[in-house]
């Protein structure tokens, strides 16, 4: 799968609740942050926890998060990154 | 709502124990098969199968057994589901050893 993101990008990520298997933790979904890198695609980790092949591969983002977004309180100087599988994320224009 | 046993960023989660440990043999033992059992190319399942087998279990497991321990529930749950070995033999096998001692 083609990455649909670039560094720079505004991204929200999804607010899904999944009782199976996923990478993205809990208190970053729904919230907003900016893609820093693309790292490649990926066996989707979703799909080999269940022992499946993984396809189709899933590119993978650094995406960083300011902290007030997360925490909801202002830290100066403080960021969160995160690696986000691609079909957690939409386009936050 | 559906947060996992594991998925605690931004709970509270009291003082972090920094103590440095040893692990002991069993723990390697448990590494030791672990990462044969999900090994890239010879493997017969991925880690994350390891990680969702540790996410499910129960609560009261979860965070009563050790980090190792929690390996081994997992590792013998995923060589049920695949077929390295059946319930019945590792019933039989854990018998036998129990019976003897402990030794092998």
């Amino acid at each position: 799968m083609r990455p649909r993101f670039t560094p720079g990008d505004k991204v929200r990520v999804h607010a899904q609740e999944v009782a199976t298997h996923c990478r993205t933790p809990y208190y970053l979904r729904g919230k907003r942050g900016v893609v820093a890198r693309v790292f490649g695609a990926f066996p989707n980790p979703e799909q080999l926890a269940y022992h499946k092949i993984g396809v189709p591969y899933q590119p993978l983002y650094q995406v960083t998060f300011e902290y007030a977004e997360v925490w909801g309180r202002p830290q100066r100087h403080t960021v969160i990154t995160a690696d986000i599988y691609q079909h957690w994320l939409e386009s936050d224009h | 709502m559906t947060r996992g046993v594991h998925d605690l960023g931004g709970l509270p989660a009291g003082p972090v124990d920094l103590s440095e440990h040893d692990r002991t043999f069993f723990d390697q033992r448990v590494d030791a098969m672990m990462r044969l059992l999900a090994h890239p190319e010879h493997g017969h399942y991925t880690v994350d199968a390891m990680r969702r087998a540790i996410e499910a279990l129960p609560r009261d497991d979860y965070f009563g057994l050790t980090y190792y321990e929690r390996w081994v529930r997992a590792i013998r749950q995923l060589a049920i589901e695949k077929g390295l070995i059946g319930e019945d033999e590792l019933k039989r096998k854990l018998a036998a050893l129990a019976a003897s001692g402990g030794k092998t």
